[in-house]
């Protein structure tokens, strides 16, 4: 770790002023970022410590809800309001991490938690997300854990986040305020393809701080689920995960949502897949098609083809689940 | 006079007499001891596999505030890294790099973080050359080793012919297994803390052998043995990796010298995967043939397993077949490829645990080709002598383990056919296999001392490396001086205290516990002698047999009125107190018998049909293991044992990165160990078992024992389950698609 200063704020301009420095960053759970730090991947000049911000309600806001950008993770898993009208995303954040770190972790730190690729968390490697145009090892490396969609000859890091899968499922809305004032993004929008520009992850600016995320009321919600498969039973990233949710009429599906994670370079929308479904009776072949679909232009690795198999499985049966045919 | 006159402690499932200051921070462990003046080192790894060091600039680094000092190659003491048993240590003598990890230097500053700091900011410059990074590439440079295999055996042994025995054979099975390299992970880290006084060292050390410690230490620092002093009182698990002094020791008390202050010097996680040791990745043949009725006609097991570039540890994967089934023609070899990696180590059942991966999967193989039930087939070839040594066992209840394993499983209602089992859409599957150990024991020495307020010290180097030493000795000498546990105070960790042998090979309790049950019985002895020659004591003239020892007291068998405490008989002699020294060693015993622990694993698996998942949710495991000294302990060390066998079956996997040879997953999140949920309560049954061989007590071991054979009993379990043969640790569900 490289030495910092510490900064305690309580209002949300303070922090938004003090981390308008350069090499500033916002610490809130710290549980992405103090582990960097200790690896120096990430070595800021200052922390700008948002803790004490009043940012952590979990409220109705008109038809839907808003959580703020500090509610820990558990919090929100647990609130009943989540639970019963966004089931998916209660799943979600149960399915990942571990007690401790689920009481830690917040909304927006779990957002923008950094890519679990090992050449990125190791210096002693080249890394074109860490060190922009040095390489990216883990084309030519060990890349089981790597993404097959969305990947760049620059960089194939998943994003490790199940939370952002279920919001993407959500039609989430980022709520921000930065120096240039209040946006909304949403969350389809929030990060970005590496392309080219690996290192840039999302379309915050420098400073921007996310204050909350809200979930709209709609007619799927509450009929989803997230299914997440892993190579031990509990705290570890998803080899595959799907966030499912469906509207369905006398069986017929009126609207579909189908968000993939572990197996994409950012949290991963199956619009195709969504489109098989829509107007379609749920069956085998409906199933079948929509795990095609979501697959549509995959390019796996050397080491992680059975991604591909094992995301079209996942969709599948998350479908089945939601759909009640499981 | 004997230990079944009284009422006995060992045996009981006593709580650990260390728990309390476990759970409440007072066990000091060895990064954590109060040393005036201590300051902090940081080791500098690096970062290729295999070339020089043509340039460190160290400038940076050594302006951080509270630097004292950068030892690297350039600057660093002479010293003989080669000198001393065990492990040929890099220790800074030359530019050599060898693997991906070496210590290339050491950093010391006032604070953690200042050595933190500066050692990020040391400036390295390699001439690189091409590392040697995988065993299939380079498998045409296997050699056969110069070293022998645990007991002094040969690497290679022979009894009869393979080949003749395949050729008479009605079906055969011959495949190749492999497991990956795997890394101990204990929960506390390697830590030594070095204090200088003049010419002597006293080092804390995180160590399964603080008299090897001080060997390998004296060795190769060039110090008379006598002026280094090694403390390890807790240990915060080990499991192979602390049995062996690495570089971090000697270099720790090399800084330290050169900054003339005591250094602490602890292992980051991440550099526990590397210069440590690890379990070796292998590769294995075994080819079984046998008759129709499913008699063994031939067994060939042949390993093969990476070591490093400048050192030689062998995993000794065929040792078991050698004497585990009955067979008139048993071959088995091993060999080894050498890599830029570090020198691997003993892992928790080294040998015994992977081979018997490939082994026991092997036989469950046979038996599905034969159309045999895999205990019968097992039970066909049952060895009722050692085939390797031809000596009788000195105990085996290996039949009883199967027996009474499977009834416990219900393992009669097993169908056989695979896929056959269901819960909805989970396939379930149920294997076994057979567990083995060697019963190992080395010299050992205690002294037990009886004071006159009734109580009683015993000390015994060695060290507890969390399986319950301190409890299990307590209860021995509890025995052997008829005191009750609370009155014993038992002290190890520290070579000042009589000689022990390392904590590795399931050995400390039939080392330590036989000199300290031979120190306790002595001690009590002479006690009682003093009485029986003395006329004011109501024992006179009585014979050591009439008597028996109760809770600190002497009293006739049949005349129970006539009694006296220790403490009566010690102070009536002006004694404050009075001690006995044993030096114990295993005697004629091994040339006579074989011996070993057995047992049976039964496990049953649910795999996810469409993920691939495989979770294991019932576990059955049989053993003899000849006498318990604590029922609990016992039982957690079995548990851990099976724990660990789990891992290895479907996740640990320590991966280096295929083109520049680092491991890649170097931390917690990414090396998968087992956690609660991947765990399905552990049913441990221990079958009754004497041993009047083994050593005075009766023991066998036990720390290693339950992880053999667990990874080939899950395998088996998803063969069953699923109908797919994985001969590739770990199973992981990428395997099963
Ligand atoms: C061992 C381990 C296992 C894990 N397993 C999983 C898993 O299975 N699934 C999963 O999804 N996650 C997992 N995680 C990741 C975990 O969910 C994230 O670390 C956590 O959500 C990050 O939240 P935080 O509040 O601690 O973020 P921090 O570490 O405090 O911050 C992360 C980043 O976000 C920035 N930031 C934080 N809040 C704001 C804000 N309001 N506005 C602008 N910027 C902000 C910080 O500056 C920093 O760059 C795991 C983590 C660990 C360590
Ligand atoms: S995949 Fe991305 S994060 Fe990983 S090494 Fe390549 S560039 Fe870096």
């Amino acid at each position: 770790m490289q030495p910092f200063s510490y900064h305690q704020v309580e209002q949300a301009d303070t922090a938004i002023a003090s981390a308008r420095l350069d090499q500033s960053m916002y610490l809130a759970g710290g549980t992405s970022l103090i582990d960097l730090m200790k690896l120096n991947v990430q070595t800021p000049q200052q922390l700008v410590d948002i803790n004490a911000l009043p940012l952590a309600q979990v409220e109705q806001q008109g038809n839907g809800v808003r959580i703020g950008a500090m509610a820990r993770n558990s919090d929100v898993a647990y609130s009943a309001m989540i639970r019963e009208r966004y089931p998916v995303l209660s799943e979600a954040l149960l399915s990942g991490a571990s007690p401790q770190l689920r009481n830690m972790a917040t909304v927006g730190g779990n957002l923008l938690q950094r890519t679990r690729c090992y050449y990125f968390r190791d210096t002693a490697f080249p890394c074109n997300k860490r060190v922009p145009g040095s390489g990216c090892p883990a084309i030519e490396g060990y890349n089981r854990i790597h993404a097959i969609l969305g990947g760049s000859d620059r960089c194939i890091a998943t994003h490790p986040s199940d939370m952002a899968v279920a919001m993407m499922a959500l039609d989430a809305v980022v709520q921000t305020r930065g120096p240039q004032g209040t946006r909304s993004i949403s969350i389809a929008d929030f990060h970005l393809l590496p392309g080219n520009t690996p290192e840039q992850e999302t379309v915050l600016e420098p400073g921007e701080l996310i204050v909350a995320v809200d979930l709209p009321a709609s007619p799927f919600a509450a009929r989803s689920h997230y299914l997440k498969v892993r190579d031990r039973a509990s705290y570890a990233f998803a080899m595959a995960s799907v966030a499912a949710a469906l509207e369905l009429q006398n069986g017929v599906v009126r609207s579909a949502r189908i968000a993939l994670g572990g197996v994409g370079t950012k949290p991963w929308r199956a619009y195709d897949a969504e489109k098989a479904l829509i107007n379609q009776p749920l069956n085998q072949n409906t199933l079948q098609a929509a795990a095609k679909a979501a697959v549509q232009g995959a390019k796996p690795q050397k080491y992680n083809g059975f991604k591909v198999e094992l995301t079209k499985r996942t969709v599948m049966r998350a479908l089945a689940t939601v759909g009640g045919m499981a | 006079m004997n230990s079944s006159d009284m009422k006995s402690v060992v045996g009981k499932p006593l709580n650990r007499v260390d728990g309390h200051a476990k759970v409440t921070g007072a066990a000091r462990y060895s990064a954590e001891f109060p040393v005036a003046k201590l300051v902090h080192g940081v080791t500098i790894q690096s970062t290729i596999a295999s070339g020089k060091i043509a340039q460190i600039d160290t400038r940076a680094a050594e302006r951080v505030p509270g630097v004292l000092l950068v030892m690297t190659h350039l600057n660093a003491p002479k010293v003989s890294g080669e000198a001393g048993g065990d492990r040929k240590l890099p220790l800074l003598q030359d530019n050599q790099v060898r693997y991906s990890g070496q210590h290339i230097g050491v950093v010391v500053a006032d604070t953690f973080e200042h050595a933190m700091q500066a050692a990020a900011l040391v400036n390295i410059r390699y001439d690189e050359e091409q590392p040697a990074l995988h065993l299939k590439e380079h498998l045409d440079q296997a050699y056969v080793p110069q070293g022998k295999i645990p007991r002094d055996q040969p690497p290679d042994s022979a009894h009869g012919s393979v080949e003749q025995g395949l050729a008479t054979a009605a079906v055969k099975v011959e495949q190749t297994y492999t497991t990956p390299i795997e890394n101990h992970n204990p929960m506390e880290p390697h830590a030594t803390t070095a204090v200088w006084q003049g010419d002597r060292l006293l080092l804390y050390d995180a160590t399964q052998g603080v008299f090897g410690a001080k060997k390998k230490v004296a060795a190769v620092l060039g110090m008379p043995p006598e002026n280094v002093r090694i403390m390890s009182y807790f240990v915060g698990g080990g499991f192979g990796c602390k049995g062996s002094t690495w570089a971090h020791v000697v270099l720790t008390a090399m800084a330290a010298r050169q900054v003339n202050r005591p250094v602490k010097l602890v292992l980051g996680r991440m550099q526990m995967f590397g210069p440590v040791g690890f379990r070796p990745e292998t590769m294995q043949q075994v080819s079984l043939g046998a008759t129709r009725e499913g008699n063994l006609t031939a067994l060939r097991h042949a390993g093969t397993s990476i070591t490093s570039t400048f050192d030689e540890f062998i995993e000794p994967v065929a040792k078991t077949a050698r004497m585990i089934y009955a067979c008139p023609h048993i071959e088995t070899s091993h060999r080894l490829v050498r890599l830029n990696v570090g020198t691997p180590t003993y892992m928790r059942a080294p040998g015994e645990a992977s081979g018997s991966f490939a082994l026991e999967s092997a036989m469950d193989e046979l038996a599905y080709a034969l159309k045999i039930d895999p205990i019968e087939l097992r039970l066909r070839n049952y060895a009722e002598f050692d085939p390797d040594k031809k000596l009788p066992w000195s105990s085996k209840s290996l039949r009883e383990c199967y027996q009474q394993g499977a009834a416990r499983f219900g393992w009669q209602k097993r169908n056989p056919t695979p896929r056959s089992m269901r819960d909805g859409n989970t396939l379930i599957g149920w294997g076994m296999a057979t567990a083995t150990y060697p019963t190992n024991r080395s010299p050992a020495s205690a002294i037990a001392q009886i004071k006159a307020d009734g109580t009683a010290v015993v000390r015994s180097g060695s060290q507890d490396i969390g399986t319950g030493t301190y409890t299990v000795m307590t209860q021995i000498a509890a025995d052997a001086l008829g005191l009750p546990a609370e009155q014993i105070q038992f002290e190890l960790g520290d070579t000042n205290l009589p000689e022990t042998p390392v904590s590795g090979g399931s050995q400390t309790a039939a080392s330590v516990g036989s000199a300290v049950h031979l120190a306790g019985t002595e001690a009590r002895s002479k006690l009682l002698q003093l009485a029986l020659m003395d006329q004011a004591s109501p024992l006179y003239g009585a014979t050591a047999e009439d008597v028996i020892a109760q809770n600190g007291r002497f009293l006739l068998k049949n005349k129970a009125a006539n009694a006296e405490t220790y403490g009566a008989i010690l102070s009536r002699h002006g004694l404050k107190t009075i001690e006995a020294r044993a030096d114990a060693k295993p005697g004629e015993e091994k040339d006579k018998y074989s011996m070993h622990s057995f047992g049976a694993q039964f496990v049953e698996v649910r795999v996810n049909p469409d993920s691939g998942e495989v979770r294991v949710s019932r576990w059955v495991g049989a053993f003899g293991v000849g006498r318990l000294l604590n029922a609990k302990t016992a039982n957690s060390q079995l548990i851990g044992g099976i724990v660990y066998g789990i891992g290895m079956a479907l996740m640990e996997h320590t991966v280096m990165d295929p083109n520049r040879g680092r491991v890649v997953n170097a931390d917690l999140a990414e090396y998968h160990v087992p956690v609660n949920a991947d765990v399905p309560s552990i049913d441990v049954i221990f079958v009754d078992e004497q041993d009047p061989h083994v050593n005075p007590i009766g023991v066998k071991g036990i720390g290693e024992i339950g992880i053999t054979g667990s990874a080939a009993a899950i395998a088996n379990a998803v063969y069953h389950a699923t109908g797919q043969r994985v001969r590739d640790l770990p199973l992981t569900l990428d395997k099963l698609l």
